[in-house]
């Protein structure tokens, strides 16, 4: 920014002068002045058992559509259908690996059969450290006494991921191709991404029934968005100039996408499945609320009897899931990348050992499918109880040694963060509120960003539910100051070392699938049911992907310049500050946006813990039918707060970048 | 070289996949399972709603279908508004234990005729406001809703803005916490912990702390057998008190808990439903059902197994 000024020079205008930081300033300073004037007017306050009448209009129709269920032709012969056929690949995907089929006490492939062949394919696919890794982490699932249940889940997993991917590739290529189909989908996505899944789970059982179908499908709504999103980055990324090439040579636009652009996006592509398997994982124990078999089922029911060591044990092999998943689409898309550059010695014996490993693998499943011993996993899971014993005994102590020092922290925070900036937003007048939330789109991300707030700004005061947005907010910025800071002091220090990185990513990558549930019961008894517990939980969710995003940053700033500071004698404290945070500002600002929005998507677990508001209005909406309109409007504004957040970072990020 | 080495690797591997595939018993050599009674019965989808006094009456009921009728039970985990939802589709036959539920009962019995009364369980629901127990002991008089008042600062909390606070759950139950506390002239403000395993928790803490604490909370509760709460008197439920919503002064009333089936389970004969239809036993049996489920960690059907067995007069008296 400094150099934009020096070129400016001294034809500067008022508007080169007046920098950005002085005018957010003033902004905040006329919001405080004229909260102290108006305070407590024009709030928009509803209390927790009204009802506008649009919640009122939103029950209705929620009505209607379940009255019509069974004469409606759209139910009959659209829905029924999609319903029938996601429902066969489930149950054939689960008597495959997890459940008793065909008069058999057991699934066709037993534990030997799965582990084999997870081996072989992540082999295959990546190579022989994530195949150990593989092999590893499912004979971990049969130790823990897990086994059955990790199966439903991989089962239901592999399901969702498969439909995804059928609907989300083609149409990301699609969005890559086109620019409006992809800004008409943005929208879209966006919406399926923020929007609780408690607001749609109730009308979702409705249309395709409570079993395999509806938890695929809730699954699917979140998790085909990445695919979509990516696969449509990828195709963008195709340098423009091969495109070129290719036109040059005739090719017709069929065989362009064929031959060029799906070839040379290959490796990002399998990013979106990446994630796609992620999303999907996170849906686990959400989709247990719809009866949906497997571990999230275990999670969810541990926590009726507070029994963390059950929870912890189930939540950790979705974790183990997650990683070895993670791990062995990553290798495969590293593959994808070195088998197109290289293709030499190794080729010549990778075809044997693929037939050999092929035929073992076939004959551990015909073993497994024969013979009890390879069938159902041996033992009892005693690995299971000793690690649940030992998380009932790690949370015992910690409640018992620290819900002092926890309960000094969330007062020091609560009294003198969370409350006053709460009150100030709860108490103002809401138009001030919106005022000065349009003007700080304004100043930070420009016109369009402001057009964005405040069309948010209105659909926010439509839904009925502006107090309870505006206490959601309150919580929701100051865990996002709390993301930033860890994202900032372990993403530089990641960021700076190997080692560090080596060591603390796992920890990251196990907070960010570990499913909230889990550590939600010894949250609550470190904090209590207070807005502070959701705070916590938001921030264990969010603050990983901050530290990803700003090490990543910080690393790639280029060794030559920090190099060059360090030659003219700089400490290590100004190096970080002086270079690579700055040089590293549009990672920072890639880090707050992706931290407001997962911190957005703990607004309902908030709910469960104390959070009130939103997060509570929509988990009451789920539990309570005359309350369903009114949680669906407080989902609506979680997505209205989420897209007006979004598109005023990332406006912000673009002009730092430019 | 190589292609001895690659000999001796697949001998080897031939030799070994020889020996794991000739030894070990069989799938389905000890034909386990597949004798279903007379079949009579058939499928039974049995709701669970997520609380442990209705699992203890899920593990019960559908170990009794099992043994003695040879019904399949599938039991399926869900929320109330879910379940319901289900008889209309055909996918729940029963909820065992449901609490009020007027607006559910007017639009799925009333209404859409999908689902009819199975009549009461026997256990009733008590809903109100509870303290934990050192708290009644040390200070008797705060049992009283009068003496409220007087301890409104001890119940301050980071959440309550300078008020005592009342500590609200479970968003599944019917609260009028709100109109109490405004009707009542009570100096409170009512926080929503959100969840079930929010105020137990929160009840847990307060007692081993000793903790200032006063909450929304219910029995039959297994988590009453670990802290006996101590509930506080509001102005006695009389008949129609409760009729204006924001006008409640008065306390909640006892609540028969009852059995709801789809209508077509009904009508359908199945000696399941028979067996739903009697199923009748006290608050004593749950919490004690609960208890082997939530605190000594007994699987559901062995805690099921326990108690049928200690209680075979009980469950014959089901059977007729």
């Amino acid at each position: 920014m400094a150099a934009v000024a020096d070129t400016s020079g001294p034809v500067a205008t008022w508007r080169q002068k007046v920098t950005r930081p002085m005018a957010v300033g003033a902004i905040l300073v006329a919001w405080l002045v004229l909260f102290a004037v108006l305070r407590g007017r024009q709030t928009l306050t509803l209390a927790a058992a009204d009802l506008t009448s649009l919640h009122r209009w939103l029950n209705d129709v929620n009505d209607t559509v379940g009255a019509g269920r069974d004469s409606n032709p759209l139910f009959l012969y659209f829905f029924n259908e999609i319903r029938l056929a996601i429902d066969h690949l489930v149950t054939f995907v689960q008597s495959l690996i997890s459940q008793p089929t065909a008069g058999r006490p057991v699934p066709q492939i037993g534990w030997l059969g799965v582990v084999g062949i997870a081996g072989y394919l992540s082999w295959a696919v990546g190579n022989w450290r994530v195949a150990l890794l593989a092999v590893a982490g499912f004979t971990f699932f049969g130790l823990q006494g897990l086994w059955q249940e990790s199966m439903d889940t991989l089962a239901l997993t592999l399901s969702a991921v498969l439909v995804a991917l059928l609907i989300g590739i083609p149409l990301g290529v699609w969005a890559g191709l086109s620019d409006r189909c992809n800004k008409i989908m943005t929208p879209f996505l966006d919406f399926m991404q923020t929007m609780p899944t408690f607001v749609y789970l109730a009308p979702l059982t409705l249309v395709f029934l409570i079993g395999g179908a509806s938890a695929v499908i809730t699954t699917v709504i979140y998790a085909a968005p990445p695919a979509i999103r990516i696969t449509a980055h990828a195709i963008r990324s195709v340098p423009a100039t091969t495109v070129e090439a290719a036109d040059s040579l005739g090719t017709t636009r069929r065989q362009q996408l064929l031959k060029v652009l799906l070839p040379l996006s290959q490796r990002t592509v399998v990013m979106g499945v990446n994630q796609t398997i992620m999303a999907a994982l996170a849906m686990v124990t959400i989709a247990a609320l719809i009866d949906a078999p497997g571990l999230g089922k275990t999670v969810v029911q541990a926590l009726q009897s507070l029994d963390v060591g059950t929870a912890f044990n189930a939540g950790l092999a979705i974790v183990v899931m997650a990683i070895v998943l993670d791990r062995v689409t990553t290798a495969a898309a590293g593959r994808a990348d070195t088998a197109r550059r290289t293709g030499g010695a190794l080729v010549r014996w990778r075809r044997p050992l693929l037939a050999a490993g092929g035929i073992g693998t076939a004959f551990l499943v015909y073993v497994s499918h024969t013979y009890v011993y390879a069938a159902e996993f041996p033992g009892d899971g005693t690995a299971g109880t000793h690690i649940a014993s030992w998380a009932d005994t790690a949370t015992t102590w910690l409640q018992d040694h620290l819900s002092g020092l926890t309960n000094a922290v969330r007062d020091v925070i609560t009294y003198g963060l969370l409350n006053p900036f709460q009150t100030l937003l709860t108490d103002s007048p809401w138009w001030l509120v919106g005022l000065t939330l349009v003007a700080l789109g304004a100043v930070l991300g420009g016109r369009r960003a402001a057009v964005t707030a405040a069309v948010c700004v209105g659909l926010l005061v439509g839904t009925g539910l502006w107090s309870d947005g505006m206490t959601t907010l309150a919580s929701t910025a100051v865990a996002t100051v709390l993301v930033m800071l860890l994202g900032a002091v372990f993403g530089v220090w990641m960021g700076r070392s190997a080692l560090v990185d080596r060591l603390v990513r796992p920890t990251l990558d196990a907070a960010q699938v570990m499913p909230p549930f889990v550590y939600l019961v010894p949250f609550l008894a470190l904090f209590g049911a207070t807005r502070f517990t959701a705070i916590v939980a938001a921030v264990v969710y969010a603050a990983p992907v901050a530290i990803k995003i700003i090490a990543d940053g910080v690393r790639n700033v280029p060794e030559s310049t920090v190099e060059a500071t360090t030659s003219v004698g700089c400490t290590t404290w100004q190096i970080i500050t002086k270079v690579q945070l700055p040089v590293a500002r549009g990672a920072l600002t890639l880090a707050t946006n992706q931290g407001l929005i997962y911190v957005l998507s703990m607004v309902v677990v908030g709910g469960l813990v104390g959070a009130g508001a939103l997060g509570y209005d929509v988990v009451a909406g789920f539990s309570q039918g005359q309350l369903y309109g009114k949680g669906l409007a407080a989902g609506l504004a979680i997505v209205l707060l989420g897209v007006m957040f979004d598109r005023i970072t990332q406006a912000a990020a673009r002009r730092t970048r430019a | 070289m190589a292609r001895h080495w690659r000999a001796g690797a697949a001998g080897l591997t031939v030799l070994g996949l020889a020996l794991t595939g000739c030894v070990g018993a069989k799938v389905g050599d000890t034909a386990a399972g597949a004798k279903n009674a007379d079949g009579s019965c058939g499928t039974f989808n049995l709701a669970v709603n997520p609380w442990v006094g209705y699992q203890a009456d899920a593990a019960v009921v559908a170990y009794v279908a099992q043994h003695d009728l040879g019904c399949k039970v599938t039991k399926k985990n869900l929320k109330e508004e879910i379940a319901w939802q289900g008889f209309g589709t055909g996918e729940v036959d029963a909820v065992l234990e449901n609490w009020g539920h007027d607006d559910l009962k007017k639009k799925y019995i009333t209404d859409q005729k999908t689902a009819v009364s199975a009549g009461q369980t026997g256990n009733k629901g008590v809903i109100g406001w509870w303290v934990p127990p050192w708290l009644a002991k040390a200070h008797p008089d705060i049992t009283d809703w009068r003496n409220l008042n007087k301890y409104a600062a001890n119940f301050r909390t980071s959440e309550s803005g300078g008020k005592g606070q009342l500590l609200d759950g479970d968003p599944s139950y019917v609260t009028n916490d709100a109109a109490l506390v405004t009707n009542l002239k009570l100096n409170y403000k009512v926080v929503y912990a959100g969840s079930e395993t929010a105020l137990i928790q929160a009840y847990r803490n307060a007692e081993k702390n000793k903790q200032w604490l006063i909450g929304y909370f219910y029995e039959p509760q297994w988590f009453m057998t670990e802290v006996p709460l101590v509930k506080v008197d509001l102005p006695a439920y009389t008949p129609g008190c409760d009729a204006d919503a924001a006008k409640i002064a008065c306390d909640y009333p006892v609540y028969g808990l009852d059995k709801i089936v789809s209508a077509r389970f009904a009508r359908s004969g199945s000696p399941a439903y028979q067996l739903v239809k009697n199923f009748h036993w006290t608050n004593e049996d749950q919490n004690l059902v609960a208890k082997y489920i939530a605190v000594d960690k007994m699987s559901d059907e062995a805690a099921a197994k326990k108690w049928v067995d200690a209680n075979r007069d009980k469950v014959e008296a089901w059977l007729k």
